[in-house]
């Protein structure tokens, strides 16, 4: 408890409070700008806080980092780019409630439900995190198989309509993933010669070409925006009527701050991932499962609770064993290096006072998150409702070659994400939503990798894939896997049970 | 000639002059073919400000990611500028043993202008603190009399530890499972989870987790002075001297009046930081001129022979 009253002095002076309020806006902008990722961001801030004092600077990173995190909601809502690529389940709901003219009111609640989010983390943080750390180690290469086969079965939910072609997409998302340099071995796969096509399809350049593109190319063929305008009334009633909307969902909040929880810890698992599991759970729960897709606040309020609680949640492993939990990281890693902090048991008990008032700088940060968000968010979207599709469609296609750009200065990963621009537009055409497309991008190296990893681990053993079955908390997840893949077909059997006994009588 | 003619050549001569006397005077682009948040790009970025003060003008850092490297370093040879203005960091063994295993690099080991190697991070086999095994002999006699059992983490394919891994099971005659991590990121929890017995990994991580780790044996000529309890491979009998080296190198055909200017500001920035440098785990070189295109000779003959022996 004096450790924590002295982190609170340390933290309560102006100019950390000040440095807070800046980042988390700075944060924020970044974080809506699809191709600008919070791991970008911290690079570029990481040498200016090297002449800064140990707190200060880790405060700066952690407040770019949180509102990055949540700034990518609002590309997400109001132009169906995923601002990164932890937002990526905020686009399924966020982007329809959006075009119902319902804007403001998935701001608000993406706001409310990042709050949340970011709180939970920073109180798992500072309560949690010995116990959740060695949670964390129980993750091997077998067990990250089953995390990714897990996050497979979300295309049986997100396939609105057809599985089949949910099932296509996904197949045709991992094969895209597979394209550059193998993760292990080092070959390099479907390069046809072109050097340049040894760095693979990025996760988030694919994202922009298969989300933004194609509503681009609507848009300016109808002539006509995508978003109504909203017929709602005063900012100060929308605010009430959202907060109690969103906070009426206890049970919903609940498990997905500890979904986000729970990936958040395990390294390599990051934002995105917590976003789409969160999101498959509440749909799995959900009285009205028929809502989702077509702008579901609980979906909306799943994917950004989770994904922002992973902000604090990744550096359980990272301040407790030293392991960045998620790429951004590695970058606050390199801060406390260079200022001689090592992870460890050490950061918690002589330097105390520092790595409290670093944990307690993120919630500050996750609350001021609350007016900097709300008065952004609604600047933002009176922006992108009052200017006409003619200035929009130009606008945000610039926006999306510059963040495909961005993310590795390359002018190939342009010409990718209008490829897949193209290609989305057309299979969107044909009845293909692009989520399954994602899911596959997404999970593809992280199941490949853990398979052929696992294999390689059992190779002392009579037959080598049995390592992947071995571990308990393999089988748990091989069972959670099944129960996805069953479960719809259940309460898919229940239903038409229930419908043919009501229409009997 | 003409009294035009000559004002001229030697208005010419006296503006090529001044051009090279007076490099640098804009910004700097430099390349590292990493993601933000590597140990190359965290270098890079504590070299920078002092490469700013040291030259006057503004560096900036690009990351260029892509294909282990390879993407960068392919258009640094195609299509970068020989001017000075853009450099681009190197790795060995990487740019030595991509152009061996594929084709379609894009890049030639050779066709670089090395400034200078800068670092230095030796192999170093890491078990857990509460590992049965004390010392290196213990762990190689297990694995004589439990062949492929031992699972030693590392990062990457052909890469330095996958190599000095080969070699250890060459020098003492036992067999490995050697699994493969994307990074040295994700090594860490794979060693201190139980999932691999050992890591073959680089010394920044044995110094960074020493708490949790015990370093069985560093792949460096003599001990490390940051690492003082730290056996070598050599005096244990086993001849592994190896690592990853980090330098900077400027297109081919930039001119060597630049690369000099080039060379003298990274030394410098390097002597500026090398006391949180080797703080961190790292060995500090001044590698430069001849003796740079000299290492990367003896590395890529080296990694020739031993991934020669495994076909």
């Amino acid at each position: 408890m004096d450790v924590l009253g002295a982190a609170l002095q340390q933290l309560f002076i102006p100019y950390h409070l000040l440095l807070v309020l800046v980042g988390t806006t700075v944060g924020l902008f970044v974080g809506a700008m699809p191709g600008l990722s919070a791991t970008m961001a911290l690079a570029v801030l990481l040498p200016f806080t090297f002449t800064m004092d140990a707190l200060a600077g880790l405060i700066a990173l952690g407040s770019v980092y949180m509102g990055a995190i949540y700034g990518g909601s609002f590309s997400a809502i109001l132009i169906n780019a995923p601002g990164t690529p932890s937002s990526v389940a905020t686009t399924f709901e966020g982007y329809p409630m959006a075009k119902a003219g319902r804007a403001e009111e998935a701001i608000t609640a993406a706001t409310i439900a990042s709050v949340v989010g970011g709180l939970f983390g920073v109180f798992a943080l500072l309560v949690l995190a010995p116990p959740l750390a060695a949670f964390s180690l129980r993750f091997g290469p077998p067990e990250y198989f089953w995390v990714a086969v897990l996050g497979l079965t979300l295309i049986g939910s997100l396939s609105s309509g057809t599985l089949l072609k949910g099932l296509m997409g996904g197949a045709l998302g991992v094969l895209i993933s597979i394209i550059g340099v193998s993760p292990i071995g080092g070959e390099s796969r479907f390069t046809y010669g072109f050097p340049a096509l040894q760095g693979g399809v990025e996760l988030i350049v694919a994202l922009i070409g298969l989300f933004v593109i194609p509503e681009l190319l609507v848009m300016a063929g109808t002539g006509v925006g995508a978003l109504a305008k909203s017929k709602l009334g005063t900012a100060r009633g929308l605010f009430l009527s959202t907060a109690k909307k969103v906070l009426s969902m206890p049970g919903n909040l609940l498990r997905s701050v500890i979904v986000g929880e729970i990936v958040s810890v395990i390294p390599g698992a990051g934002g995105n991932i917590a976003g789409l599991l969160a999101y498959n759970e509440a749909k799995r729960w959900s009285k009205h499962p028929e809502e989702y897709g077509k702008g579901s606040l609980e979906g909306l309020v799943a994917s950004e609770s989770s994904n922002n609680v992973t902000v604090a949640g990744s550096m359980v492993p990272l301040l407790t064993l030293g392991i960045p939990g998620a790429p951004p990281d590695a970058l606050i890693l390199g801060a406390m290096l260079m200022h001689g902090l090592r992870p460890g048991a050490e950061l918690f008990t002589t330097q105390g006072a520092l790595t409290y008032g670093f944990i307690l700088s993120m919630g500050v940060s996750a609350i001021v998150m609350l007016p900097i968000g709300l008065f952004g968010g609604r600047l933002i979207y009176q922006a992108v409702v009052r200017v006409p599709p003619s200035f929009l469609v130009p606008t945000v296609a610039s926006m999306a070659i510059l963040g495909s750009f961005a993310l590795r200065n390359s002018m190939t990963d342009v010409m990718i994400m209008l490829a897949l621009g193209l290609l989305g537009f057309v299979l969107k055409e044909i009845g293909f939503h692009p989520a399954p497309i994602a899911l596959g991008l997404i999970l593809g190296p992280i199941a490949e990798t853990g398979f052929v990893q696992s294999r390689l681990m059992g190779s002392a053993y009579a037959i080598p894939y049995f390592k992947l079955v071995e571990s308990p908390l393999s089988q748990v997840l091989i069972a959670l896997s099944v129960l996805a893949i069953v479960w719809p077909l259940v309460s898919d059997w229940r239903r038409r049970r229930a419908a043919r006994a009501g229409g009997s009588k | 000639m003409t009294l035009l003619q000559r004002t001229l050549a030697i208005v010419l001569v006296a503006l090529m002059g001044v051009a090279f006397a007076q490099f640098p005077e804009r910004t700097i682009d430099y390349v590292i073919s990493f993601n933000a948040g590597g140990e190359s790009d965290i270098t890079a970025r504590l070299q920078q400000p002092f490469l700013e003060e040291i030259l006057g003008v503004n560096v900036t850092i690009t990351n260029r990611a892509g294909g282990g490297g390879a993407v960068a370093w392919s258009e640094a040879q195609r299509s970068m500028r020989p001017d000075g203005y853009s450099v681009i960091g190197v790795n060995l063994p990487h740019i030595a043993t991509q152009p061996m295993e594929r084709t379609d690099t894009g890049y030639e080991t050779e066709n670089f202008e090395f400034i200078t190697w800068f670092q230095f991070t030796p192999n170093a086999l890491l078990v857990r603190n509460d590992s049965p095994f004390q010392t290196l002999d213990e762990l190689l006699a297990y694995a004589k009399e439990n062949p492929g059992s031992i699972t030693i983490g590392g990062s990457g394919s052909n890469t330095a530890n996958h190599i000095a891994t080969l070699q250890l099971e060459q020098l003492a005659g036992v067999d490995l499972t050697y699994v493969p991590f994307t990074g040295t990121g994700p090594t860490v929890p794979a060693l201190l989870g139980g999932h691999v017995s050992a890591l073959m990994s680089y010394t920044p991580m044995a110094v960074m987790q020493a708490g949790q780790v015990r370093t069985l044996a560093v792949a460096s000529a003599e001990r490390l002075s940051f690492l003082p309890d730290a056996p070598t491979f050599v005096e244990q009998g086993i001849e592994i001297v190896s690592g990853a080296h980090r330098g900077v190198a400027a297109p081919p055909g930039t001119p060597p009046e630049v690369v000099a200017v080039l060379r003298e500001a990274f030394e410098e920035a390097t002597r500026r930081i090398a006391e949180e440098q080797e703080e961190m785990g790292f060995a500090i070189i001044y590698v430069s001129g001849d003796e740079a295109l000299e290492l990367v000779r003896e590395v890529t003959e080296e990694y020739a022979a031993i991934l020669e022996t495994l076909q």
